[in-house]
This record gives structure tokens, sequence and C-alpha cells, in this order.
């Protein structure tokens, strides 16, 4: 909403200081968004005739001028070629900033004349670009006046953003309100006379829609003169980014933002009958003022003639019944239309315009009126012509409600205290009049520009309550909500610096564990992944579907009807998908080894709300370049190392894990791995990426991938921990090389080694694995250490012997593995 | 002492100076005081010493094989270190090679920032809460006041899912409130919670992005008014900056789910960007009292309980607190600009070691 600070001052009689009024604007609730003055730059340079502009005696292209600007007569050389005895000019004096130079005047002397100041061109002002003399300003130009005010150029354009509850304030007049309540001067009174009638006749209305519109008022204006509007009016639209069009078209515009009151003109002669309808659209196109054509719904309200739809209610006019120059029976509309369907038209058909957006927020209906005098007076101020007589349909609704407000809940809500008095004395200058008040509290009558007070209450309270909870909580409602918007109306005016801020008192000296245990698990698996030398990424949810259905489903229910990009239609199956583009940007960047993860959601239909909290990563490329360690493509265990890394962290019991080669299909099927705990709940999965994928993603390889799925992880138990078992014997370490097929899994002759002497074996590890020309076709060979550990006394070389052929034994028997 | 004596320690002190190595020096200790020592033959010969001379030279002798002793244990000490100091002048390493890669990952700073912004209001007693991204057209809008109709929908570019069934069509929430509004369902009052996470809305350019991170708070209580949500935030926004007298302002807005509503405000200077000081004023979050309809849509009666909720862009605070300028690079997973950003994943945000 912009307006310029002559055209509030129209409405508010104040000696604010500009300064004051922004400060103002912004501390009640109506934003500032920006003030553009040009004035401020010119406020030096005045009006000043030039008594004599002779030839430069020293220099051919200088003139020597006299120049008097309002205190006597001075000496400036000019270089402009248009300088000349007797013309009206602008002066700048010493010690003023030329805007467009950025030089500040000082007197000087130019080849032995004095110059003590400076006449001005455009540019040098900073008004456009001509640059080609001095301005020449008409002979009646006052001398010594101030430019910027003779020009109209120092009325400052300030501009504020409304909330969607104020359509009150998209009015010069509702913002001067405003400001005259916050205590910035007196709101001047608006009491158009009425225009009589001189005849009856002209257009009537017919509401055969009344939900869409309870009133409106019509006039006929004939015999009038459409021509460009006045200055002033120009000057007002212009100075808020309108284009001024004509004197009728123009007057609907300045009331549109001088009151929030939008009004439509018809041209009389090219409406066909004499009844405008108002009612449903039933599919016809309309051409409208903007030049483009519209079909109406069922759900628009269309203001018809006999020959079809003039005009969109509310939204936007029709070209075809428009005034323009050719005008002279005018037939001005001024309505109350439902704010919802006004709504929901515009946003069906993609318009914006001044109209709707009041309407949508709903109007003054008690203005309507006044504003047709106010209309009817301004179009015969420029246009002449006599006024018909006022038509209407339907009938004003009945707006007026109460609202009621105890004065302690000013700081029981509001934390405030304000005295009684005040409180009430701001709603008054706000427009709410007193109907009841005692020591409690007050009552008052909502004016009818403020719909946001006390409105009817509409609830939309979850199906799942109980009846009774439902019904008092929105009994509560109704007694709170109006106390609510006049506790905020007195705090508004006063400013929110009134009220003390006060630390939220503890409810317990130290407060309990912020997150859950499932948040600690997630916030421990990033630490854990970033000090694996992974770095944590955040990258989107939705991608190209195409993209995305290499790594899983792409239901159509996860993808996004009215997505951004194409490239962001649908909701990732996992956070490996985005990871991998991103490891294959970075390559594309010239950084090819890279190892990233993230822990975000990942989406499917069969998961709980349809997504699951997943920690991912990928490491691509190679291991770092060192003189120390040889180089080496990342591999499957790589990935499967921070999975493990992760999980371990969380404290989940790896013994409890298995490991099937079943992974999704975005992996390479025989390098990776599904992890589980038992047969249905999948933990994770790891492994290569497909050669496939790695092909889409047009990256080199290699790239492996883990999965964590965060919410699988059961809640750890919070036992005790048993007191641990150190024994003072010494271990004792044996190695062990089986045969076994290829196709065992090394994790097999681990978990029966291991299981081979539960009391005596602390540990078995995989220090070998050998597979080549040195044994038979499809075998090879594990090597495993052993740790027996003794408890109760040291082990005899029997014992030891006795141990390590169960191991024998239990691997054979697990496996069909044989010691080398 | 005896001439043979004074003889022989002088002898051995003049062979063990003269050995410069272990062996040369080990011959001398057993040529002394080995088996056929010349310092063992003494002794077994004093046996044969008269025996009114005996006493005396016996004393002599053990004199003298302690001070023997002494000098060969003082040589053998000597040329130990001068064979260490021998053989450490040929081990060499070159210190100035670079130590073997370690792995050293980051945290992003959006995760920090939820850290820290986590830590701060749980010290005021909040528990961190989470919802999903897919959300009901009820929760994220109607059950907040925002109707279908309303114009702060149309203000929200949203992202629909196909509509399944007469249910509206599902939402990427445009906000975090809609956690809000499962927390009220699910938890009776009094209420101290925070919501962070992910939320989406369809713009994209330098300041907006179509995802991005909110963080959402929400305290019900009996008696909780106005000036607690002025102290909670600015007691937060001072511990999350750092800066003990940060100004921070109050001025009135509207939200469709509270009333009255505020935005927050803090000092900086638009020129250097700096926080604190500069006499300009950034907007940094929104605020407000619950609005009664929230409360009883929830089936909470606003006669009984009332309080106040806030939410703030994560990535903004981000890039203010760290002077970043850009909002892209946060999702674009450049390495480079990771690790300039990045944090010590082994430095998480702790309280008492200062936020």
């Amino acid at each position: 909403m912009k307006f310029t600070l002559s055209w509030l001052k129209t409405h508010l009689d104040t000696d604010a200081s500009l300064d004051t009024i922004t400060d103002t604007l912004t501390g009640i609730g109506l934003e500032l968004e920006g003030v553009e003055n040009r004035g401020a730059a010119l406020a030096p340079f005045r009006i000043a005739h030039v008594i004599e502009a002779v030839q430069h005696p020293n220099a051919d292209r200088l003139r020597a001028c006299k120049v008097d600007a309002g205190n006597g007569t001075v000496s400036v050389v000019c270089g402009a070629p248009n300088a000349r005895t007797g013309m009206k000019a602008v002066f700048a004096a010493p010690g003023a900033l030329i805007p467009g130079t950025g030089v500040t005047l000082k007197v000087g002397e130019i080849r032995g004349v004095q110059s003590a100041g400076m006449l001005l061109s455009a540019r040098e002002m900073g008004l456009g670009d001509d640059h080609a003399g001095i301005v020449d300003l008409p002979a009646d130009a006052p001398i010594g006046v101030s430019y910027a005010s003779w020009a109209g150029l120092d009325d400052p354009v300030i501009e504020i953003s409304v909330t969607p509850n104020r359509g009150d304030c998209f009015s010069v007049r509702g913002v001067a309100r405003d400001l005259a309540a916050a205590g910035l001067g007196t709101l001047k009174p608006f009491q158009p006379a009425r225009v009589p009638a001189a005849f009856d006749g002209g257009p009537r209305w017919s509401i055969d829609w009344a939900e869409a519109c309870p009133w409106i008022l019509g006039r006929t204006i004939r015999g009038v003169k459409n021509s460009p509007s006045p200055r002033w009016l120009q000057d007002r639209l212009i100075s808020i980014g309108l284009r001024p069009i004509n004197a009728l078209v123009d007057v609907t515009n300045f009331f549109t933002f001088d009151l929030g009151r939008p009004l439509h003109v018809f041209d009389v002669a090219k409406l066909s009958g004499d009844v405008l309808t108002l009612c449903r659209g039933a599919g016809e196109t309309m051409r409208a003022l903007n030049g483009k054509d519209y079909t109406l719904t069922d759900e628009d309200c269309a203001i018809c003639d006999a020959a079809g739809v003039q005009s969109i209610a509310g939204v936007i006019g029709g070209e075809a019944t428009g005034c323009d120059e050719t005008t002279t029976t005018v037939f001005v509309e001024c309505a109350l239309f439902d704010p919802v369907r006004i709504s929901v038209t515009g946003r069906r058909h993609q318009i914006v315009s001044d109209a709707r957006q009041r309407f949508e927020r709903g109007l003054d209906a008690a203005l309507m009126p006044d504003a047709i005098e106010a209309a009817t007076a301004l179009i015969q101020e420029l246009c002449g012509g006599e006024a018909g007589t006022v038509t209407e349909a339907g009938a004003e609704p009945n707006w007026r409600r109460d609202a009621t407000m105890r004065f302690a809940r000013i700081s029981g809500l509001g934390g405030a205290d304000v005295p009684a008095d005040d409180a009430v004395a701001s709603l008054e200058r706000l427009g709410f009049a007193v109907r009841a008040r005692d020591e409690a509290g007050v009552t008052v009558a909502v004016p009818s520009w403020r719909n946001d007070v006390a409105a009817p209450i509409l609830l939309d309270q979850s199906p799942d309550l109980n009846p009774t909870v439902a019904a008092t909580a929105a009994a509560g409602c109704a007694t709170i909500e109006p106390e609510c918007d006049l506790i905020e109306e007195v705090l508004r005016l006063r400013g929110l610096d009134s009220v003390p801020p006060v630390s939220l008192p503890s409810r317990v000296p130290v407060p309990a564990a912020t997150l859950m245990p499932h948040q600690v698990r997630a916030a421990v698996a990033r630490r854990t992944l970033a000090a694996q030398g992974l770095a944590e990424c955040v990258t989107f949810s939705f991608m190209a579907a195409a993209d995305a259905a290499p790594f899983g489903a792409t239901p159509e229910q996860l993808r996004l009807t009215n997505p951004i990009a194409a490239d962001l239609d649908q909701l990732r199956p996992t956070p490996v998908a985005t990871l991998a583009m991103a490891a294959q940007r970075n390559a594309t960047r010239g950084y090819a080894d890279v190892g990233l993860f993230e822990i975000g959601p990942a989406f499917a239909l069969d998961a709980k709300n349809g997504q699951r909290a997943v920690a991912a990563g990928v490491r691509a490329g190679s291991t770092p370049r060192s003189w120390a360690e040889a180089q080496r493509g990342v591999d499957a265990l790589d990935a499967k190392g921070d999975l493990w890394a992760a999980l371990t962290a969380i404290g989940m019991p790896l013994d409890a894990l298995s490991v099937t080669a079943d992974a999704p299909g975005f992996y390479h099927p025989g390098r990776s791995g599904t992890v589980r705990q038992g047969p249905k709940t999948v933990i994770g999965t790891f492994g290569e990426l497909h050669p496939r994928v790695l092909s889409k993603l047009d990256h080199p390889g290699p790239m492996v991938a883990f999965e964590l799925f965060l919410d699988a992880v059961p809640e750890p138990k919070r036992r005790r921990k048993s007191a641990p078992d150190l024994s003072a014997f010494q271990p004792v370490r044996r190695d062990f090389a089986f045969l076994a097929d290829t196709a065992v899994a090394a994790d097999a002759v681990l978990r029966a080694a291991r299981g081979a002497e539960r009391t005596l074996i602390a540990a078995v590890t995989l220090f070998d694995v050998y597979e080549g020309d040195k044994l038979p076709e499809g075998k090879k060979s594990l090597g495993i250490e052993v740790t027996f550990q003794p408890r109760d006394k040291s082990l005899t070389d029997a014992e030891i012997e006795a141990a390590g052929q169960k191991v024998i034994a239990a691997v054979a028997k697990a496996t069909g593995a044989m010691l080398r | 002492m005896s001439d043979d004596l004074e003889a022989l320690k002088t002898e051995t002190d003049a062979a063990l100076a003269a050995a410069t190595d272990l062996r040369a020096w080990d011959a001398i200790r057993v040529a002394v005081l080995g088996r056929n020592g010349t310092l063992t033959g003494l002794l077994r010969d004093l046996g044969k010493t008269p025996p009114e001379q005996r006493r005396e030279r016996g004393a002599a002798l053990n004199r003298l094989k302690d001070a023997l002793n002494d000098a060969i244990e003082a040589r053998k000490s000597v040329l130990e270190d001068a064979a260490l100091d021998a053989r450490l002048a040929h081990e060499r390493i070159d210190p100035t090679l670079p130590p073997r890669p370690r792995p050293s990952g980051l945290i992003h700073p959006i995760s920090r920032t939820i850290e820290e912004i986590s830590a701060i209001f749980g010290a005021m007693g909040c528990t961190v809460v989470e919802g999903p991204d897919v959300e009901s057209d009820w929760h994220n809008f109607s059950a907040l006041n925002i109707p279908s109709h309303h114009p702060a929908r149309a203000d929200q570019d949203t992202f629909y899912l196909p509509a399944q069934g007469d249910m509206p069509p599902p939402v990427l929430r445009t906000q975090t409130s809609p956690v809000q509004i499962r927390t009220m369902l699910t938890q009776p009052p009094p209420i101290r919670v925070i919501v962070t996470g992910r939320t989406y809305r369809a713009d994209h350019d330098a300041t907006h992005s179509p995802m991005f991170h909110q963080c959402e708070g929400l305290i019900i209580d009996r008696d909780l008014n106005l000036g607690h949500l002025k102290g909670c935030l600015t007691d937060f926004l001072r511990s999350f900056f750092g800066i003990n007298d940060l100004p921070v302002r109050f001025r009135s807005s509207y939200f469709p789910f509270t009333e009255p509503s505020m935005e927050v405000d803090i000092g900086w200077n638009r020129r250097t960007g700096d926080l604190g000081r500069g006499g300009d004023w950034l907007e940094i979050l929104g605020s407000g009292m619950v609005h009664p309809r929230v409360l009883a849509n929830c089936g909470i009666d606003p006669r009984e309980w009332q309080g106040f909720a806030w939410g703030m862009g994560v990535e903004r605070v981000t890039m203010l607190k760290h002077g970043m300028t850009d909002l892209r690079p946060f999702y674009e997973s450049d390495l480079r600009w990771l690790r300039h950003y990045g944090f010590n994943p082994l430095a998480p945000t702790m309280l008492h070691e200062g936020v």
C-alpha cells in the first residue's frame, strides 16, 4: 500500500515529522516498506530570476549572469547555452550538494569573474538525463521559492505492508485513523454532502445470487465530459505507481486508495438493456480491462446486462462497457461482495487487482452510501453532468456487534499494566464506541470497518476430540477471542516496547533431557559419521522422478502436482540418491574423492507417515593419496565400516545382526549387503553402487553407499552393566587356517569358532583371506586368530590343544571348512 | 693403600679411559673383576697375608673393590650414552613430513544451528518434537486458523501431492507449525516444546529455497503472558548470537495462528552486517500469543490455558550468525563450502562449553 505524505494529510491533521510517522507505522503493525523522498535532495534549490546573462569577458563558451534567488543579486558563471537574460531557473547556493555530480558547491572565480552559486540542469538535480541546458522554468515561477515544493517533488511516497487482517488499512483514510489513534494528530471528518438527484433513471441492479453480493448501490451521471484528470489527481495516482487513464476511471482508482472503497464505472451507452444482474457465471467468456479473456464458472460472480457478462464482480471490469473519452453517461457501481468468493475467483483466474485485494479482506459496509456520494461529487467536479437517484439492490447486512474486555486481562495476557481509562481511550480513538463499562471491564461496539475484531468464530476442531472437550474449548474461544482482539488493539497503539520482558520461569531447577532417545541416536550417528571423515550434507527431499527411479519406488502419490521445476518433482526414495548426485557434482568440479552423508527422510508409501529417518552416506573415488599409504579405490567394505561405526556408536549390539546378500537394486548385486536384526527387521544396507546407476549418474566410479534406518533401531535397554570380567591370567592366542568353499561366508566361520567354547574363547578375528593358484579350484583360505581367556588358572598345553580341536570341529561342522 | 693396589687402580682407570666401546670395556671388567681378574686374585690371596696385616689390607682391598666397581660402571654409562648418541645420530625422520591421512569430517551448519537452538531452549525446559514432512491440509492450514480461502494461504506457495479419495490433497508442510497441532493433540498442557525440521515453499531465488528449515516453539501454561514471550525470545537471541546487550525490538504484526502477533527485530548495521550495533533493525522471527482458535481446534480451553509460539528460519539465523551471504550453497553439497563452514563433530554444542 502506497500513499504520499500530502495525501495522508488530507485525512490526518498532524504536525508530526515524516520520521515520526514512519516509525509509528512500523510500531503499530503497519510495517514501513520504504520511503521515497525525492524532495530531500532538492531541498536547497530555489527558483531564481536571471536578471542578466552576458558573454563572459574571458571565455567564449561561458556566460556571466546576475541572479536573484530572493536574497539579493549574486554573480554566477554559467556554461549552459540556453542561459539568457530574464529567464527563470533553478539556483543552488554555495554549500549545496549537487545530487547529479556529488560535488558540494563553493564560491569560486572562473577566469576573473566571481561565481557564487550554480544554475542547474535536470541531470544535475538527479531528475533524469537532460543536460542540454539549465532548467528553463515558466515566467510565472515564484522567485525564492523551493523548487521541489513548487514542482510537487517534495511529497514523500510512503509504502507500507498491510497484514491480511487489516483490510481497512488498504486506504489512506484507514492509515490516518490508526495514526491518529496512536497519538499522531487528529482524523479529519469525512462527511460528504449528498448530491441531489436531478433525475430518476439509468440502469437498475438485480441480485440473483445474494450470498455473493448482499448489497449493491449504483448511480447514473449523465452529460459528463470525460477527459484527462487534473494534475493533482494524476500526480496522486502517478506517485503511487498507477497510470492515469481518464477522469472517470481515475476517480474510481482514487477512491480505491483514498477510502479503500473500490468502485466501477460502466459506460451506459455500451450497456444493453437497463438491468444489471449479479449472478453465477455460466461459462461465458469476457474480455477484461487488462485485455485478457476470462471464462467464468458457476462459482464466479458475474455482472451481466442483456448482452452477457460485463464484469467479474469485485475483481475486474469488462473492456466492452468501460469508460473512455466518448463516454457521456456513466453508471457508478459501489458494491459489497463476499470476500471468500472474491478470493477464490481471483485465485482461479489469477487476477491480481486493487479491487480484489480489498474485497477479499472485507469492506466497510456502512461507508457505501457516503462513498457513492463522494464519488458522484468528484465526477461532477471533474466531468460535469447531472446525477440521478441512487439505485440499490439487497440491503445493508447487519455488521453491528459488541466485544468485551476485562481490564485485568490486559496484564494477564498482554503483560502490560495499562490504566483502564487509557485502554478505553485507545479503543475510542480507533472508532470503538463504549456501550457499557464497569470496574472490571468494558463492552464496546465494533466499528463497521474493523471486520477483524470479534469476527464470527470459525473453528475447525480435530474430529478426534471428545465432544465435551471440544464444546468446552469452543465456548472458551468464543469468550476469549474478542477480548484478545481488543487487548491487541490496546497494546498495538501503545507499542509493544511498553510490555516489560520477563524471563521464562523454570518449572524445575535442572531441565530434563531436551532430546528423546531416538533424537539422541540421530545426533550421535551424525557426529560419528562426521568423525569417520564424511562431510554432512543437506540435500533436497525432492528430485527428478527419472533420476529417483534407479534408487527405488517412485509412486505417483509421492510426486508433487505443482513442482517448482521438472527436476524437483519426486519425493526421494532414499537420501543415497541425492547424495550420489552431490558426489557427481563434486566430481564435475574436480573433487572426485568425496565422502558425504546426510540424516534425512526417505519417502515410501509403506512407511509410517510416508517417510523414514535415514542416515545415509556415499564415498566416491579413492582413499587419500599419501606418501605413507598406498591409494586405493573405495569399496563396499568402506561403506560397511561407516555403517558399523554408526551402529556401534548408537548402541546397536553387533552380535545381534546378520548380513544377507540381498541389498536393494541400486547396489552392485554381488558387492552389497542388507543388515538385519532377526529375519524381518532391516537395519541398513551397504555396498558398491550398481554400474548402471553410476552410468546414469555419469560418474566414473567407484562409488559406495550405505543406509541406516534409524527408526528400525530398537530403543536401547537401559540395563545396569554387570561387573567386568578382568581375568588375572594371560590370554593365549592361536592361529588357525581353514580351507573353505569360496561360497562360505567368513562370518559363518567366525561365529562357529566363537561358539566352540563360549566360556573360554574371548575373541576371534579374521587376519587373512586368500584365494588363488596355491589352493584347489573353488576354495579359499581363511586365517583366524582365536583368543582363549583362562579364568581361574593358567591353561595347560593339553587344555589349549583340546580347545583348539573344538574350534576346528565347530568350524567344520558349521561350514565344512577343514584345517589347512 | 699399598703400592700394588694403587697401581691396580691407576692401571684400571687408564684402561677404562682408553676403552672406546663396550666390548673393550667388558674385557677390562673381566680382567679386573672376573673370576680370574686381578682384583679377584688379590682378594683370594688375602689369606696369605700375615695375620697382623690382614685386617688393614682387607679393608684396603674392599675400598679398592668399591672404587673399581664405581669406575667401571661409570665408564659403562658414558660408553652406553655415547653408543646411543652415535646410533641416534643416524636415526632421522623428516619431521616436516605430513602425517598419515586421518579422516576428518564435518557437521553441516544447519545441524549445528539446530543443535544450538535446542540447547538454549532446552535450558528453558523445552523438549524437541518432530513431525512428518508430508502433512494433511488440516494440520498445515485449517487447524492453524488458515481456512482454505484465507489470504495467508495465497501468500504461501504450497507444494501439493495428489489427493487421495475425498480428502484435500496432502501438502509438503509450509511451516513447522503443524507439529504444534500434533503436540497439543497428544500432550496435555503445560507444554514446552520446540520443533525443528524441513519446510517447503514453491519459491526459488537467491534468498528463497524450495526447501529450507524452520525452528518453532510452543509454550502453553496457565499464566504465561506476552511479557514472558518477550523475555524468552530476548534471552534466546542474546544467547544464540552471543551478544549480551543485543537490541531486540517487538512490533505488532499478524499471523493467523497467534494474537497478538509480533515480528521480532534485532539491531544491526545494514552496511557492514555487524549484529548488535548500527542503529538499523533486522526482522528475525515471528511470534505471538497462541490464537484461541488454534487452542480450541486442539481441544484446549483458552479460558484455562494460554501461551505463546514463535518461528524462525534456521538458514537465516545461521547466515546472520556466521556472516554468510548466499543461501543456495547450503543445499549444494560443495565440499569446498562444507569444509569452509562445517563444524567439528567432536566439539558439539554444550551449554557448559559455551554455545
